[in-house]
């Protein structure tokens, strides 16, 4: 069931492209049950998937004997997680992007094209098939913000273009290595997994592995086009970009860099989780100054996504367990935040410039918006009751168990996060000067600021109601990601850390 | 080694001698009879007969393989040779289908009958072993293609880039004979196997490895690598298209073919030199060759604004990761080395389709003449798309399957030290850079809008035909490789390396 998700989603893609142009009720129609048959498909998987069997394969036929490469697709509870969380994502990005009415075939083309790849790279169990899926992801992510983008997108889609190239490359150079080095002629995961490569061989290839994955998770100083893509992409693909662009980078560091060359994350586990801890840093030390509403929160993805990191690094379940729940979470409530972002706020008030936000009084005239971005906010900032809270903490637990210093700096970003998070929502929601309810209307256009649409309200409500579930109740996800760490995949990684 | 009556000989090289007479049909019918009709017609029926006499020569070549080495290596042929051969009519037949719509001449027979000798050539040159007929079989490939390349007219710049094309491709023919002729002088033989022979029991001999720089300029040229690629921008840019399309597609088939055969069968022992004589191998010379053609080529391109160019840059780019394939000594990296030149031939000529048309409508090649392609020609710009991004090498087009292949098997080759790990390094960080000025291309088309009064482009049926089945391959061997790679590599193995 869950490998129809990605067929589904290509096949999606090419009906939108297929529908006509002056049309876009119709594309709308058909994005809209492209994305909710995903979801579907991924809840059925979930529920028919069993945490206590590890690793299911659910394909596996031969494609390129020459290489011993196979088209092989398995999940477990981690995929499951982010399959589920990759349904979401797309359900609520095309809410959110209703109203595309420039070229609406060819954005949902792209967009689905990008969400197939998406949950390939999830789903895929040969390191080949996963890097195809990797790189596929990488054509639309450019079209979808050069051609629906905002803000000096031709530098951000380009750059963002660049960056996952340039990271897949690296991961590219691994694998070749891997392939060449461990004489198995296979790309199995699980193979080569069971290899054991030389301790020396670990120490170069893991980094390039790790860091080329982790371009993508936006790990500091190589996170600069995360800021920049978020606020220039389009509402749907931000969203995306944030919710599930970066979670792929850092599923990659999991599935392949960290299960491939254990030893090796022992050697760099320092080095890796002093960047971790930078980026909560600096994010959300960034985030605090900045003028464009959307940078903030791009930023404040830069400091979440360095949770993930760190948990990824800590060599211990809960860490792992930890990272994987925020990636869950963080794709949750970032695509919450740039729901209200891009689409609420920007669409009707035609800025991002928080000093001009501040002069509307949003709170008055947008009061859903206010309301869902005061959740969002609250369930950024790690609020109990929210998933970010029981993500956050437990990979604080791991990294305590790690590097203690280490997460106390880590403590403090989450402080800050409140600060700017707090900061933010005062200054573009509830400023003290709001001005008189008359001039507040949409200046450059001089009508009132159109209603927010149902599917605004259907979208922020389903992805408020995923945090919240989560928050209240996190063994729903979190017995499907714990028992994964025993399979045989995570063998090497377990002996390494001790477990 | 054995000499044949010349039943046997011509039964051995009928598809050659197939392909001949259609050379002269051609001519005869264009000349004699149809001076006076329409040009569309005329074309029509030159592109048709050479379709034709391709389509006999694989179908001969189908029906009857021939396993066989004639006259000390002079004919040889084998399902490898035979496979390449097949390749190259096939990059024939989409070239005539890509002139049928060009208006650039009024000489349709000559045009036709020179684009059927250069095959002709190309095809000699895979199925022979022999340094003599190698270096006839070029001349008779470049002599062709120079004219080809002077065949507009009406053009300075057709002019001036055969004139460029020709004056550095005799240059390097010199250079070739001269290499040949110094190994004529130290092995006494010709035939390349029994020259490698030869050479090893030399032992080490600087005489030798002049023999062999000398060697590599020759084919350097014909490969465009730097620093012998300064014809190649010029020669794209002011052939006719067609004539462009071929030089890019069937002649870097056919030199690559030759160019690792005479590497790797004739100097395998002088892979890595000898660093006690100090005598250097090729190894180390083509890595730097290969080196250095990724990234002047890659970074070169970035500054063109003329899409032609830019492509002949992105030629010489691709040429270098060609040239990684030789580095891996072993039938895995020249399967690989065969597998990426024909896919990157059948996408070359389906690029050169599009630019074909654009330049023939929009009434340039210039990247902004390209400008809202998307809206005017959506399938032809899906194509380019397709195109672009798998000479950039994203999966899952067959540019991507061809690099990775060319990359694990230059790895795999000797896993215990990676001696190539720094060539796959630098050619994975350049095709970043190739990806930004495809990029640049794919922008105009997909981003930038049209002019309001823009209206859709007329897409020739012929050209557009060609354009979608060419795209349709490019996806479909990106996808199933097997169906070439097995091909390929059992013809490879057939051959014992």
């Amino acid at each position: 069931m869950l490998a129809w998700t990605i067929y589904l989603s290509f096949a999606g893609a090419l009906a939108c492209l297929l529908t006509p142009r002056a049309n876009p009720r119709a594309t709308r129609a058909m994005a809209f049950s492209t994305a909710l048959a995903g979801l579907v498909c991924g809840l059925i998987g979930a529920v028919e998937f069993k945490p206590e069997n590890g690793l299911e394969v659910i394909t596996n036929v031969r494609w390129i004997p020459a290489l011993g490469i196979d088209f092989s697709l398995a999940a477990d509870g981690i995929s499951v997680t982010l399959v589920l969380l990759t349904g979401i994502a797309a359900v609520a990005g095309v809410l959110f992007s209703w109203n595309i009415e420039h070229r609406t075939n060819e954005f949902f083309a792209f967009f689905f094209a990008l969400i197939g790849g998406v949950y390939g790279v999830f789903l895929s169990l040969d390191l080949f098939l996963l890097f195809v899926f990797y790189e596929i992801a990488i054509v639309p992510k450019y079209f979808l913000i050069a051609i629906w983008g905002s803000t000096r997108r031709d530098y951000a889609a380009m750059k963002l273009a660049l960056y996952s190239f340039i990271g897949s490359g690296m991961v590219l150079i691994g694998m070749l290595a891997a392939y060449a080095v461990s004489g198995l002629a296979s790309f199995d995961l699980q193979t080569l997994a069971q290899h054991s490569f030389a301790p020396e061989f670990q120490r170069w290839a893991f980094p390039l592995v790790f860091v080329g994955f982790a371009i993508l998770a936006g790990m500091w100083p190589f996170h600069t086009w995360a800021p920049t893509g978020h606020s220039a992409a389009p509402t749907a693909a931000s969203m995306l970009l944030a919710g599930v662009v970066m979670k792929l980078g850092a599923y990659g560091c999991l599935r392949v860099a960290m299960t491939l060359f254990p030893e090796g994350l022992k050697m760099w586990q320092h080095e890796l989780a002093a960047l971790a801890v930078t980026g909560i840093v600096y994010g959300a030390l960034v985030a605090l100054v900045q003028k464009d509403f959307k940078f903030v929160i791009g930023y404040s993805s830069v400091s979440h996504m360095g949770f993930v990191l760190l948990g990824l690094v800590t060599l211990n379940e809960i860490g792992w367990s930890g990272a994987v729940l925020q990636m869950f979470s963080h794709g949750v409530i970032a695509g919450l935040l740039f729901g209200v972002v891009g689409r609420m706020v920007y669409d009707r008030a035609h800025t991002r410039e928080l000093d001009a936000l501040e002069g509307m009084g949003l709170a008055r005239k947008m009061p859903f918006a206010a309301v869902t971005f005061v959740i969002a906010g609250f369930a950024s900032m790690g609020m109990p009751g929210f998933s970010g809270f029981i993500a956050e903490l437990q990979v604080l637990i791991g990294a305590w168990q790690a590097f203690p210093r280490l997460a106390i700096i880590a403590g403090v970003g989450i402080v800050i996060g409140v600060v700017y998070t707090l900061k933010t929502t005062a200054k573009v929601f509830f400023p003290d000067n709001a001005i008189a309810v008359e001039s507040l209307d949409d200046h450059e256009h001089d009508h009132p600021l159109e209603p927010i649409s149902v599917q605004e309200r259907l979208g922020a409500a389903l992805l408020i109601l995923c945090t919240v579930l989560i928050g209240l109740h996190p063994r729903l996800l979190l017995d499907l990601i714990v028992p994964s760490f025993k399979s045989p995949l995570f063998d090497g990684l377990r002996k390494v850390a001790g477990l | 080694m054995n000499t044949a009556d010349y039943l046997t000989l011509l039964s051995a090289l009928a598809p050659e001698v197939i392909v001949v007479l259609t050379a002269l049909l051609v001519l005869a019918v264009d000349l004699l009879g149809l001076q006076d009709t329409p040009r569309s017609y005329r074309m029509s029926i030159a592109a048709g007969l050479t379709t034709l006499g391709c389509a006999g020569a694989v179908g001969w070549m189908f029906i009857n393989p021939t396993v066989g080495n004639w006259h000390g290596g002079m004919l040889v042929i084998d399902p490898l040779n035979e496979t390449v051969k097949a390749v190259i009519l096939l990059l024939t037949v989409l070239t005539a289908m890509l002139s049928v719509d060009c208006k650039f001449t009024r000489h349709i027979g000559e045009y036709f009958a020179l684009l059927l000798l250069a095959t002709v050539g190309m095809m000699l040159l895979a199925s022979t072993e022999e340094l003599l007929m190698i270096f006839a079989s070029l001349e008779l490939v470049s002599l062709s293609l120079y004219i080809l390349v002077a065949f507009d007219k009406s053009s300075r710049q057709s002019a001036e880039a055969a004139m460029k094309y020709f004056l550095f491709g005799g240059m390097s023919a010199a250079f070739l004979l001269f290499g040949f002729s110094l190994l004529y002088g130290l092995t006494g033989t010709t035939y390349v196997p029994r020259m490698a022979h030869k050479l090893f029991s030399l032992g080490p001999d600087p005489l030798a490895t002049v023999a062999l720089v000398m060697v590599v300029i020759g084919f350097g040229f014909k490969v465009a690598a730097v620093p012998f690629h300064l014809w190649a921008p010029d020669a794209y840019q002011g052939a006719p298209l067609p004539s462009a399309a071929f030089i890019a597609s069937g002649s870097k088939v056919a030199s690559f073919y030759v160019f690792a055969k005479v590497l790797l069968l004739g100097f395998s022992q002088l892979g890595w030199g000898d660093s006690n004589n100090a005598v250097s191998g090729w190894i180390p010379l083509l890595s730097v060759i290969a080196a250095i053609s990724m990234v002047l080529g890659n970074l070169a391109a970035i500054r063109q604004t003329s899409v032609r160019r830019l492509l002949a840059y992105s030629a010489v780019a691709h040429a270098g990761y060609m040239l990684v394939g030789f580095l891996a000594l072993g039938g895995d990296a020249f399967a690989s080395m065969l597998f990426y030149v024909t896919t990157y031939a059948l996408t070359t000529v389906g690029a050169f389709g599009v630019l074909g048309v654009v330049e023939s409508q929009v009434g340039g090649d210039q990247l902004k003449d390209f400008a809202g392609l998307a809206r005017r020609a959506p399938v032809l710009s899906a194509c380019l798309m397709v195109f672009l991004l798998s000479l950039a090498g994203i999966p899952p087009l067959a540019g991507f399957f061809g690099k990775f292949y060319l990359f694990a098997a230059a790895l795999t080759n000797d896993a215990s030290s990676l001696p190539f790990l720094w060539l796959i390094v630098l050619g994975i960080a350049m095709s970043c850079v190739s990806l930004y000025y495809y990029l640049q291309v794919l922008k105009q088309v997909f981003v930038v809008e049209a002019d309001a009064n823009a209206r859709p482009i007329a897409v020739p049926f012929l050209v557009h035909a060609v354009v979608v089945l060419l795209a349709a391959a490019v996806i479909l061997l990106g996808c199933v490789p097997g169906w070439l790679l097995d091909t390929i590599h059992a013809a490879v193995t057939e051959q014992g390396w």
